[in-house]
Parts: structure tokens; sequence; C-alpha cells
């Protein structure tokens, strides 16, 4: 085809990843690393490195590598979550594209970690145009001995990777409801506890993982744990990947210490002048330009890395709107703050845009979303109204007492 | 404690998975002795390992709302009704599926927990097409009981005004009114883990998400068994039986019809809970002056043709052997299944059509006493056939697609006009205002008059064949059955086991045949020194894995007779009991018949002299006869399971 | 559907249990690759699938039902997929839709006539950074124009008029 392509690797088309740090990292050498020392070791160097999971939730991930070694299983699994659905993120896919060895490196360090023999590379189907490089990427590692049998040279230890595609639902970056489907079902998140470490894939233990944090696992191996933490604060150790999109100079994935405040990324996207950014996607917060001085380190805002940014002439309820229908849509629809809430507070934003919508009513919404904040089963529901209630609470002046046309 | 008590047959993997077994005992200090402590609103209590909250709390006497939770159903979790404050948790639990494997200190009652829990019932409401004064379920309806416990007084998130579905009454038994579904898929718990039929399940996703058939079919197109089971557990008027109560009013009121009156033995110990009795008590005898009061012209005992049904399936049952193992008739199927249970019958018809040979030809008691009424009765008393109505009273909603069969109607007109459950008949006696369990007792209507123990026990899951055994040994070791198991109790094929299994030896001494079927078998000698080997199961969960072990010529496969019951229970759990229902509540009423049996005085059927007397003056050639086969057996239909 | 029909559907699905198992952790692969070489999951289909892993008819369509890329009913050759997700949605996509409607003649959420052409909705399809952006099939494209929805469209019409026979390699190339 001519017509413009997309183009699946670069961040913004042309601009180079090779500035990214995984692109200095030999992905072979953290595998080597990992494989040749005593297997607790591994844990204990990513405990060190202070490594939190880059799929949003930032969960230290040592601990949940070390709950999976401890679990007893006759079999286990090491799941990588390339669900990337979060709108606003496709960091993971330029990871895939462009560095799979070292998610795949990371994915074997993890079956040596717990003792799993096979991996899964859970694939979400708007990347179906990635599947046949990335099998082939793996064809090449079982070739070099990096897969299957004695894998990377280490003799007993066994560890393959497979494929498996998702199929269009966004609540599948739940890793419960990724293991559902998985197993044939539908996407549905499961109840927790118990938790996929000692229950996951076929009720065996498993971990799953983003895409980013495998990266930096065999990054880790690598160079060391000293070398992660050098940058970062505290508590959020290392660097960290994020995918700019909105409106901004230089849109595209970038790469920053976390800690970085809203205001140094903004500058060095382009987008200073922004109104407001949406950091974290759907799912995550609205900041107007007086929350631009914090920080995006899991102990202030916690992120996957989706950074949204709104120029000044957008309309924020309009924002409020499409995250709201994203999530009437994407729900998994089992339980009933998430799937019968979204539907309120998107009627809500209407109401609103008509000029309809009491404060008493708003506040009726405000309280329903803390509801769904705090009875939804997952992820999703628990996060599904943060958007509107950042957007009620920082920009009432401009959707209150609206006339029906419009402004 | 925390005795839960549940049918066997419901403990299965979850889809959604319970507490893990391992986790806790190694990461938990406190998990000395496999039990924990847990304070729930100040209150403390010490519960074994993987106890949920919910469980816990009703120990203590703390009550959570539930509406996804069923006692008979694996977790859901997705009502989010039952959400506590956890210390230590950022977001709220739900009680039911949260197991306490650590120490743990829970809050049920404050001001975020109550705030939660009305805005889910809001939110529920306003999805619900609540007419509540029309409404099937009304004052027994979960949703209805949720709004007034937490005070709603108006709808805070709007009220659905519209319909959105149209009433799906395609099926004889169950009538689907999707506006009134919560979507707590008890429904589909039910139907797909406890049943293992497979006709309901969620379709669709987001805001879309409805209970659907295959395909969005009509009911009455896909595997349904009529069973029934649904509704028992469907918390709203979302899932109710077609009601028949309107025309059987028209023809009691009509004084050309005389309308005659059925009673199957689970009803009498269900019908107490329609007026708000205790479960497990039997009404049978007020009930009969009740029906009379609300102008029944007749009051008949189905036990009679239970009776009859054991005659007529233990000489099949004798035959298959005989041709067997006598006649070496290759051609003869065994094991022998019971055919009483509609629910099972269609089961097997749609899932395992290859084993309908293997089906008693003998019609369920329901159905024999159709055809008895417009044949036998309507000649002794000189009534037109044209002219009777028959209604049936069953726990069961299967029956009503049963009696719709276009076979059943051997009589020459349809054998049972309409087949009424349980709750159906409350809302009538209530609706004459009688006030049932107050009004005097009287006896069934002759000619079928009394009946035997045999027959009521039928109610329950090994009652056919506890009665069937009682016939059958009896007839071929010339025993008494009281010789061999105390007050003829045959207990091995009694509770509320899955599949049970029970192998009889016959002596080597063997009686003379009675008179009844000595046309039919000359001796017993054949039968000398055998080892019998009989099965029970009930739900069709169970009886899936006894077709299965047959198919793959397991142990089952060596069985001469099974019993199979449609509904987790037996009839006493029938789809047309009263609702709730619970292990608890169905131990309950088998209780009532077990105790029941045990006051009759004439306990076997083939004692009993009604049967015997029909045998004399109408059923002349015999059990098995060739009149017999015309009125009380029939035929089954291979359906499979593929829908076009 | 003709039994000749029904008979190579049912050889299809014993192939690919064959290869994908009979446990129900199969069932995902199954719908993918029926649905990718039939361009739906018919009711057939689902009680082959489903007698095969054992499990109900009903579940089938349970899944079928849930996933955005499986459907029971016919899609076109090609599935023509906009993101209306906001980054998109602030880089124009509501001008993309319209010309897709024109130019195809059909509204969102519908099949055209000659089975060709299905234009849906998507949601984030992870291009944000260049959009409008949009997936035929398995192909992305980004940064579109109003102007490039014609030649998108023309040079899938070429495809599908030209290769007929080979639509199923065609369309996934
Ligand atoms: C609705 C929802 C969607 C999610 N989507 C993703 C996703 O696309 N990718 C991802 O890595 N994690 C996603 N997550 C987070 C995962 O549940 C899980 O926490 C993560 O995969 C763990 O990996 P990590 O510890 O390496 O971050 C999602 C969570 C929720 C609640
Ligand atoms: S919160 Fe939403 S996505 Fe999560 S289980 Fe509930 S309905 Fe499903
Ligand atoms: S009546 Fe029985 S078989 Fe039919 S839908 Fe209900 S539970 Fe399933
Ligand atoms: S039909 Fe009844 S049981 Fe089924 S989901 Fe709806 S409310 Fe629950
Ligand atoms: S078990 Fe009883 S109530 Fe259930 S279907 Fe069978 S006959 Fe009816
Ligand atoms: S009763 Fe606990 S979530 Fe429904
Ligand atoms: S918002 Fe369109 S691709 Fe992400």
């Amino acid at each position: 085809m001519t017509a413009a392509h997309g183009n699946p690797s670069g961040g913004p088309s042309g601009k180079p990843t090779g500035g990214l740090t995984f692109a200095t990292v030999d992905s072979e050498a953290g595998l080597k690393v990992a494989l040749s020392g005593p297997r607790p070791d591994i844990v204990m160097k990513l405990r060190e490195s202070g490594l939190r999971g880059r799929g949003g939730a930032g969960f230290p991930t040592a601990v949940k590598w070390t709950l999976a070694a401890a679990a007893r299983g006759e079999q286990k699994f090491v799941v990588c979550n390339a669900d990337e659905g979060e709108p606003g993120t496709f960091k993971d896919r330029v990871i895939l594209n462009e560095f799979p060895d070292l998610v795949f490196a990371g994915m074997t360090i993890g079956g040596r970690a717990i003792g799993a023999r096979e991996g899964i590379l859970y694939l979400r189907a708007e990347y179906t145009y990635m599947r046949d490089a990335l099998e082939a990427v793996l064809e090449r590692r079982r070739k070099a001995g990096l897969l299957g049998a004695n894998a990377g040279g280490l003799a007993g230890f066994e560890f393959d990777i497979r494929i498996q595609m998702g199929a269009g639902a966004y609540v599948c970056g739940e890793e419960t409801a990724l293991i559902e489907s998985l197993e044939g079902q539908r996407g549905e998140p499961r109840n927790r506890p118990p938790f996929p470490v000692d229950t996951g894939f076929m009720g065996l233990p498993s971990i799953v993982n983003n895409v980013e944090t495998l990266a930096w696992v065999a990054c880790i191996m690598a160079k060391g744990p000293e070398w992660f933490k050098a940058v970062g604060t505290d508590k959020s150790t290392g660097l960290k990947l994020f995918s700019v999109s909105g409106d901004c100079a230089r849109p595209g994935v970038y790469e920053f210490p976390l800690g970085i405040t809203v205001a140094k990324l903004l500058e060095a996207v382009g987008g200073s002048d922004a109104k407001a950014v949406q950091v974290g996607g759907a799912s995550g917060h609205c900041l107007p330009r007086s929350e631009f001085t914090r920080a995006l380190a899991f102990e202030d805002i916690s992120t996957g890395g989706s950074i949204i940014v709104f120029g000044q002439s957008r309309d924020m309820l309009e924002v409020a709107r499409n995250f709201l229908e994203f999530f009437v849509e994407e729900s998994c629809g089992q339980c009933t703050p998430c799937r019968d809430g979204s539907v309120k507070l998107l009627e809500g934003v209407e109401l609103l845009e008509e000029g309809e919508c009491s404060t008493a009513y708003l506040r009726e919404l405000k309280g329903l979303s803390k509801t769904m904040q705090l009875a939804s089963k997952c992820g999703l529901g628990q996060s599904a109204p943060n958007a509107f209630l950042s957007i009620v609470e920082h920009f009432q002046g401009e959707i209150l007492g609206r006339s029906a046309a419009g402004i | 404690m925390v005795d839960k008590n549940e049918d066997p047959l419901t403990v299965r993997t979850p889809r959604s998975m319970q507490a893990p077994a391992g986790q806790a005992a190694t990461a938990m200090p406190d998990a000395i002795g496999g039990t924990i402590r847990a304070v729930i609103d100040g209150q403390t209590i010490k519960v074994p390992v993987g106890t949920t909250i919910l469980e816990a709390a009703k120990e203590l006497g703390i009550r959570i709302p539930t509406l996804c939770h069923h006692p008979d159903l694996c977790i859901a979790g997705v009502c989010r009704i039952c959400t506590v404050e956890v210390e230590g948790q950022r977001t709220l639990q739900a009680a039911c599926t949260y197991p306490i494997t650590a120490p743990i200190k829970v809050s049920t009652s404050t001001r975020t927990v109550r705030q939660a829990r009305r805005h889910v019932i809001d939110l529920l409401l306003s999805r619900h097409y609540g007419e509540c004064y029309s409404c099937a379920r009304s004052n027994n309806c979960e949703l209805q009981a949720l709004a007034k416990e937490y005070g709603v007084e108006f709808f805070r998130f709007g009220q659905k005004e519209h319909r959105d579905h149209e009433i799906e009454d395609s099926s004889y038994s169950v009538v689907r009114d999707m506006d009134k579904c919560v979507l707590c898929r008890r429904c589909v718990r039910t139907c797909i883990d406890l049943q293992e039929v497979g006709v309901l399940e969620a379709i669709g996703r987001g805001d879309q998400t409805a209970i659907g058939t295959f395909m969005n079919k009509p009911l009455a197109d896909v595997v349904c068994i009529n069973c029934g089971q649904c509704i028992n557990r469907c918390p709203t008027g979302a899932l109710r039986e077609k009601d028949h109560i309107e025309e059987i009013w028209e023809a009691i009121d009509d004084p050309a019809k005389h309308v005659v009156i059925q009673t199957a033995p689970s009803p009498r110990a269900g019908i107490g809970e329609t007026y708000g009795l205790a479960p497990g008590r039997a009404l049978t005898f007020e009930m009969n002056t009740a029906l009379r009061r609300a102008g029944f012209d007749k009051v008949f005992d189905t036990n009679f043709t239970a009776d009859l049904t054991i005659i007529e399936e233990g000489t099949e049952l004798i035959l298959r052997l005989y041709n067997a193992l006598v006649k070496k008739d290759p051609k003869v199927a065994l094991p022998q299944l019971t055919s009483c249970s509609p629910g099972w019958v269609k089961f097997i018809e749609h899932f395992y059509p290859e084993y309908l040979p293997n089906v008693s030809s003998a019609k369920s008691p329901q159905q024999m006493f159709g055809a008895l009424i417009k044949t036998f009765y309507a000649e002794k008393n000189g009534i037109d056939p044209k002219d009777i109505v028959s209604v049936s009273l069953m726990p069961c909603t299967a029956k009503k697609f049963e009696c719709n069969r276009p076979e059943m109607a051997d009589s020459g007109y349809k054998d049972v006009d309409f087949g009424v459950t349980t709750r159906e008949l409350g809302k009538m006696l209530q609706q004459a205002g009688i006030d049932l369990p107050n009004v005097p007792k009287s006896e069934f209507d002759d000619p079928f008059g009394g009946a035997t123990g045999s027959g009521v026990i039928f109610g329950a899951t090994g009652g056919v064949m506890e009665a069937a055994l009682r016939s059958v040994v009896e007839f071929i070791t010339g025993l008494k059955v009281e010789d061999l198991y105390e007050h003829a109790d045959i207990v091995p094929v009694r509770g509320f086991d899955g599949v049970k299994y029970l192998e009889i030896k016959i002596p080597d001494a063997v009686g003379p045949v009675p008179d009844i079927i000595k046309h039919l078998v000359p001796d017993w000698n054949w039968a000398k020194g055998a080892t019998l080997k009989f099965a029970v199961a009930h739900g069709t969960a169970n009886a899936k894995k006894i077709m299965e072990d047959i198919k793959a010529g397991g142990k089952f496969s060596e069985c001469h007779f099974i019993e199979v019951m449609g509904c987790p229970g037996g009839c006493i759990g029938g789809g047309g009991q009263p609702i709730p229902t619970s292990p608890e509540i169905r131990a309950a009423r088998a209780r009532a018949i077990y105790s029941e049996d045990a006051a009759y005085a004439i306990r076997k059927s083939h004692e009993n002299p009604a049967v015997l007397k029909i045998y004399e003056e109408f059923l002349t050639d015999g059990p098995c006869g060739h009149k017999s086969h015309h009125l009380l057996h029939t035929h089954y239909t291979a359906r499979g399971k593929y829908i076009a | 559907m003709l039994v000749t029909e029904q008979d190579r559907l049912r050889q299809d699905i014993d192939a690919l249990v064959e290869r994908h198992g009979h446990a129900r952790s199969a069932l995902m692969p199954i719908l993918q690759e029926v649905q990718r070489n039939y361009s739906l999951v018919s009711p057939y289909a689902m009680q082959v699938i489903a007698d095969r892993l054992g499990i109900h008819p009903v579940e089938v369509h349970g899944v079928v039902s849930f996933y955005s890329y499986l459907s029971e009913k016919p899609k076109g050759r090609y599935i023509v997929r906009l993101c209306r997700t906001i980054s998109c949605d602030m880089a124009g996509k509501t001008r993309i839709a319209r010309q897709l409607e024109n130019d195809l003649g059909i509204e969102f959420g519908e099949t055209s006539r000659d089975g060709a052409f299905t234009l849906e909705w998507a949601n984030c399809i992870g291009m944000c950074d260049q959009g409008p952006a949009l997936l035929v099939n398995e192909k992305v494209f980004t940064r579109v124009t109003p102007a490039q929805v014609h030649e998108i469209i023309a040079e899938c019409r070429a495809i599908f008029g030209n290769q007929a026979h080979q639509l199923r390699e065609g369309l996934h190339s």
C-alpha cells in the first residue's frame, strides 16, 4: 500500500528511538548474569534496584516474583502483558518493535526466578501487525539456544515463549481478566484474593508483568541495581518511558527519570502552554496548570506513562465525555458500580452539556464516583471516574451553566 | 463452625476461583491450628482459614446484605452490595468473596459502606423495570427487600420507565422478563455450573451486557430442560414460571367443567412456605380441604400413580433383566434409567439421545394419572372426558412442558390440561382467602384414595429407587424388606450425595413369582446369587457424570437400574417450589417427606389395594400389558444438542 | 448454509482443534482463526467448537460477544477501524470519519453491500502520537488526512476487485 503508512516503530514518525537506554543494553548480557548465578540472586537484585511495575500500578516486581517463587504449583507461568490498551499509551509497542530481545530475555529471567517453563506474551489484537516479526525473533532465539531445553545454556533449565493474541477488550489488560482470556473465557476480572502469584493461569502460580517492566529486568541484570537506581526518587527508582500525545509540538515516546515534574516534561515535549494534562490515560487524573509542579512518581502521581496534553482551546467536558464513553463500552459489565455507574456519569456529562445539571445532582454524581472507586471489583471501575472527578473539580467554571447550544 | 452443609454437587471449582487452599498457612503467623482471628464490628471470632467475611459475620449474627451470592452456587462477587471496610485496604471488599487468611478487622456498617450499598441499589433500580404491584415476585423479591432495608424513598439515578425487552414466553415453563434483570448471574451459574445444561450466559460487554441464550433464541428453541432451577435462584421477577392461574379459575367457574386436581408429594412439603411457615411442615390433608374450598371437584393423590409407576417400571426392569440374562437378547438396553423426571428426560433427549432406549418407557406419575382420569375415572363415573379439566399440582416447571408433549394424549384428549407449581397454588389459595395452615384436614378422593409411603418418598432424591427396591426385592427374594433393612428404610439411597451407589446380592433361595407378573417370568432361578447394582443421581450435573461414565464403560455402565432426578435434591428442590431454596431448606422438606412415609401403614407400592384393584378392574392384562402400554407407557424424541 | 459448506467448516475446525488442543484455553486461538478465515464465527461454528472443547455453545457465544474482534455477524473483507479515543479525537478524527462514511456509503457499524468494507469505531489503537489513526484489518495508517481516505479505500478496492479469489491472503498481507 502506498498511502500514509503508520510508523509502528519510532516515536513520532522519523524520531529515532536510538536515544533510549534500551538501545545501549545488550539483552543477552542480562540473561547470562541471571542464568549463571544462584536463582535467588535474581529477586535479590530486583529488590535492591527498587524496580516497580511499569504497567501502572507500580507493584514492586521483586515482591511479586518472590511470592510466585515461593508458591507451590506443578507448573508456573510468566505472562507478559502486552495488551497496552490505556488511551494515550504506546511505549510498549515501541519496545516490542525495537527491543523485543530485551523483553524476551526479561521473561526468560522471570522463568528462572520463579521456576516456570512457559512464558506467554499476550499481545493486543490491534498489534497483530507485529506478530510475525515477534515470532521470528522467538524462532531466532530458539535457534540460538536462548529458549527451549537448556535455555541460555543452563543445563536443566527449560523455558519457551508463545504468543497469544487478544481480541479487542481493554479490560484484558487487567491481569486477572487477561488470565481469564488466556483460559478461553470472557475477559472478566476475578475476585482477588487469591492473586495470580499463587492462583493464576490454569489455577497455577503466575507472574504478570508489563512489557517495559520485563525489559528493565533484563537491563538491571546486565548493569546491576546500582546503575538502575542511580536515577529516580527513593520510592520510584530508575527511568521510565512516557507516551506523549495531544497538543504538544513533539509527541512521541520519551525516557525520563521517575520523579520528573509535569512542567519539566511539558517543556521537553513542547507543550508548556497546556491548559491541562491527563496523566495515566483514561483511568488517570486530569491536572490543571496549578498542579504541573507535581512529580510523575509512584508516591505522587502513579502512571503507566500516558501523558495527554490539552491545549488552551480544548473543551474539558468533551474530554470527560470521550473517556466515559470509553469506559461505558470497555467495562467488562459484570459489577454494578462500574457497569451502571459509568453510564450514569456519562448521562451526567450529557446533562452538563445541555446545561441541565443541578449542583445537587452533580454532588450526587461525585458521591457515586466515590462509590465506584471504592466498591468496583477491579481497577477499571475503580479508576473510571477519576477523569470525570478531576475535570469536575478543576474546571467547574467551564462546565456549569452551559446553554444547550454550547458554551 | 461454619458448617456449610452444602450439597456436594455444588462444590465445584468456581470459574472465578475461591480461596486458595495452601496460601495462607505459610504466610500467616496467626494461622495456628488453621484458625484465624477476625474482628468484625468489634466482635471477635476464630474461623478456619479461608472462611469468607460473610460467613464469619453470619456466625456472629451480623447481617451483611447479599444479592449475587447464593448458597447453592459458586461465588461471583459481581453485585457489590456486600462490600465492607477491611482495615488496611484502600478499597471496600466484597464480604462474600473475601477469604480470611490473616488476622483481620472488618467494619460492616460504616457511613462509607452504607453509602456504597445505597448507590448500588440506586443503580440497580435505575435499570430495573419496577412494577412491583403487578410482579410475580412482589413480597418475595430480594431487590424490593433491599430497597426497603436501605430506605430508598426516591430514585436517585432515575427509574426505567419503558421496556427495552419484550417478555419472552416461548417456553411452556419459564418466562423471562429481562427488564427486571439485575445481572446477578445466579441463573447463569445455576444453568451452567449447578445443572450443567448451559442455556443461559452473559452476552455482550459493558453497558450492553445482558443474560441471553445461544444466539438469543427463544427458550423454547434451545436446549433448556425446563427444570426451573434458574427461577428458584433468581432474586427478582426476571424469571418466573408460566402461570395458569387464570385459566384454572375459569375452568372452576364453568359449571360444565369437572375440574380435578392431583397433588404430588413435594408441594405438600413446600406449600407452607408460601404462607410464611418454616420449611419442613407438610400440609397434605389441610391442602385437600383447601383445594375443595377453592372449587376443585375432586382431589386425587399422585402417589397412587407413583405406586403404579413402581409396578410398571419395576416390571419393565424385571423383564429387561430376564430378557438379557435368560433369553440372552443382545438388544436389551441396560442399565434401565428412570423416566419420571421430565427435566431429566429432556436432558437425555438433548445430550445423550443414543441412550434413550435405556430410559424406562413408563410415563411419569403425573401423566399416568392424566391418562387414567380421562379413561378409567371418566368411565367409572359416567363423565364425558371432554368435560374434565385435569390439573396437576407439581413442584416442577418441567411438568408444564411434559403435559404439553404431543404424545401425551393417549386418553384421546390432552391427558393433563394444566400443570401448576407449588408457588402458583399458594397464590391461588391466597386469592381464595384460604388460611391454609389452619383449615381442617381431610382425605383424598376415591377411587384412587390412599397411597403408600413409597409414593410419598418419590419427592426426594433416592425415593424412586427406594420405592422400587422395596417392591422388586420382595418380588424376587420372597423376603420382607423389613428383614433386610430396618423399618424398610433403605438408608443407603437416601441423603443428598450427588451420586449414590448400591449393590444388593440376591440370596440363593428365591421366592415364588407373584401373581401379578406370573405370566411374564416363570421363576426366579435365573436371579439366584446375582448381584444387582443400582445408582441414584440428582441434578443434571450429576446425571452428566453418570452418563459420561456409562459412555466410557465405567462402573455405572454395569448398573441395572439408575434413578435420575433433574433437580438438585429431587422434586423437593423442584423448579416450582417456593423461593428461596438452599441445602437446609431442601433437607427440611425431605425430612417432612420421610416422616410422612414412616407414618403410612402400607409402605410398599405392590401392597397398595387401589393399585391391585385397577389391575383387576381396568388394566386387566397386567403390568406392561397391552392396555397399560397404551395408557401408561410412552416414547421419547431424540433432540440432540445442535440448534438450527 | 449448504451441507458441503458446513462440512468444510467442520473440517477446518477439527484441524484447528488438532493444532490447538481440546482444552478450553484453546478457545481464543481457534475463534480468532475462524474469524480470520470466514469473517465471522457462525452459530454453527460456535456449536462445533463447543462440542469439540466440551463446553456449551452459549459459552462460546458469550465469549464471541465479549470481544470486539470476534463477531457473530459477517464482516466485510476490509474492516476499517477508526480510533475515536481522545488523542485521535483532538487530531481530527471527526473529519476522517465523515469522509469514510462518504466514500464508503455506509455508516459506522455497517458493512457495505458488496461485502467489501465494514466501518467501525475503535478505542485507542496505540498510535496516539500519530493521530488520527486507523486500522484496515491488521494494517495501521497514521496521520490520516481526509484526502487520504479515498486513496486508502481505492487501494483496498483494487485488491478486492483483482484478486477476489485470493482475498484471504491479500487481506492479511
Ligand atoms: C483496566 C486495566 C487495564 C490494564 N491494562 C494494562 C495494560 O494494558 N498493560 C499493562 O502492562 N498493565 C495493565 N494493567 C495493569 C495490570 O493489571 C497489572 O497490574 C500489570 O500488568 C502488572 O505488571 P507490572 O507490575 O509489571 O506493571 C491494567 C489494569 C487495569 C485495571
Ligand atoms: S470494575 Fe468494571 S471492568 Fe472491573 S470487574 Fe467491575 S464491571 Fe468489570
Ligand atoms: S429451566 Fe433449567 S435448563 Fe432451562 S434455563 Fe433454567 S436452569 Fe437452564
Ligand atoms: S435473570 Fe434473575 S438470576 Fe438471572 S441475572 Fe437476571 S436477576 Fe439474576
Ligand atoms: S426433579 Fe422433580 S421438580 Fe425437577 S424436573 Fe424432575 S420432576 Fe420436575
Ligand atoms: S453478594 Fe457479594 S458481591 Fe454480590
Ligand atoms: S487515541 Fe487514537 S490511537 Fe490512541
